[in-house]
């Protein structure tokens, strides 16, 4: 089994992708075969003024996930996450967390190499 | 005594009316643009420069081999500029804030002093002024800290004109909180108004004496007038839209000295605002 991270928009494995990253509004820690899932709400990060995509890494991190799914990830988060070897899959926005494990289960995740946006700071 | 420009809203005047305050002012005076992150009263001014310093930010620097991972760095970051993950140490530069509290904390001396440079200081003279100004380095983020280096050359032996930024966010708070009165430069437009608001919320918590300069008028509508009057907020001075202001101010040169007509008004905002300073403003018109 495979313990992966996906960010949600809701609770619940029918509930949207949350497109963001770093602040995601939750995040479903999900056992890739069983579908069972825990919510870590990351609501947290969206009073942070910066450093929102770090701390979201380091939830996955301490959650012990191997990879996660979402949308984008900018370039600092990404540098986190490659830190705690952690498989990165993107462009998942739009589809619920379901689809988006069974995707990576069917190996259709492109594994990304590098961030898909530019931080917001330049 | 130190009059800082200010302003909510952006493009209102503040330099336009720098430029010419410090020309007409009773020297020695000395003029500081502390926008840094787009200086531009030196194209006015045009000083001879005579002086440089670079601007630097002690950050940390990370040594992975006597790091334990423990995480006390990571902790005490407000920023997370620093950040352990398993048992990696990351840092990303760009966004500490200098506070160095995680190399106070860190128990196995991980962490040693770097630097990351901010901008730089330069200084010199226009004429009879006394010129300063900071410029932040492109992609820097960080203005105040680079401004409290900047304002370490403050000449408080004579008066200095500061040339704030925009905003009333960490910048302009820094710009103004030491000056002795601040002048708000606004527009009489709906931005004008709703900015000059903020600004002037923003600012009151300093407890200064505080004027407005409406640039721009016999245009827009009655907005900051009437909440300059609602408020008590003294209009020092009224420059009147006039396009060959805009032309001028286009060609780099200084208002006070192109347009002899608009010279006086100076004057008279420079009388205006020693009033303000001394708490004896005589009757104005507000409008």
């Amino acid at each position: 089994m495979a313990k992966i991270v996906v960010t949600c928009q809701g609770q619940s494995l029918d509930d949207k992708v949350d497109p963001r990253f770093g602040r995601a509004a939750n995040f479903l820690v999900v056992d890739s075969e069983t579908l069972e899932f825990q919510v870590l709400d990351n609501s947290a990060t969206n009073s942070m003024a910066q450093g929102a995509g770090i701390q979201s890494a380091q939830t996955v991190a301490n959650a012990g996930a191997e990879a996660v799914l979402t949308g984008f990830v900018g370039p600092k988060a990404f540098q986190a996450l490659n830190a705690a070897n952690i498989k990165i899959g993107q462009g998942l926005e739009g589809v619920t967390v379901r689809e988006a494990v069974a995707r990576f289960n069917a190996g259709e995740v492109e594994i990304a190499s590098k961030p898909s946006r530019e931080g917001h700071w330049r | 005594m130190i009059i800082a420009l200010a302003s909510g809203k952006g493009g209102t005047g503040k330099t336009t009316v720098c430029a010419s305050l410090v020309r007409i002012w009773d020297k020695p005076v000395q003029a500081v643009d502390l926008d840094v992150e787009e200086p531009n009263l030196a194209l006015y001014l045009k000083p001879e420069l005579s002086g440089r310093l670079i601007s630097e930010m002690e950050i940390p620097v990370s040594d992975q081999e006597k790091c334990t991972a423990c995480g006390a760095c990571s902790e005490i970051c407000q920023f997370k500029a620093i950040t352990v993950l398993g048992e990696y140490l990351l840092t990303f530069p760009e966004m500490c804030h200098g506070c160095g509290g995680c190399l106070a904390v860190c128990p196995e001396g991980a962490l040693s002093l770097g630097a990351r440079e901010l901008g730089e200081v330069l200084w010199g003279q226009a004429g009879e002024i006394d010129f300063l100004m900071g410029r932040l380095r492109v992609g820097e983020a960080m203005s105040p800290p680079l401004m409290r280096d900047v304002k370490k050359r403050l000449d408080s032996s004579r008066d200095v004109i500061i040339d704030a930024p925009p905003g009333t966010s960490c910048p302009a708070i820094n710009a103004v909180k030491d000056a002795d009165v601040i002048v708000l430069v606004t527009e009489p437009t709906p931005f004008g108004f709703y900015d000059l608001k903020l600004a002037r919320e923003a600012f009151t918590p300093i407890g200064k004496p505080m004027g407005v300069v409406m640039n721009r008028t016999g245009f827009g509508d009655a907005g900051a007038y009437d909440y300059c009057r609602a408020t008590g907020l003294p209009i020092l001075l009224e420059i009147p839209y006039d396009r060959r202001v805009a032309e001028k101010y286009s060609q780099g040169e200084v208002i006070a000295d192109a347009l002899p007509e608009f010279r006086g008004r100076f004057i008279e905002l420079a009388a205006r605002i020693r009033e303000l300073a001394a708490g004896d403003l005589k009757e104005v018109s507000n409008g």
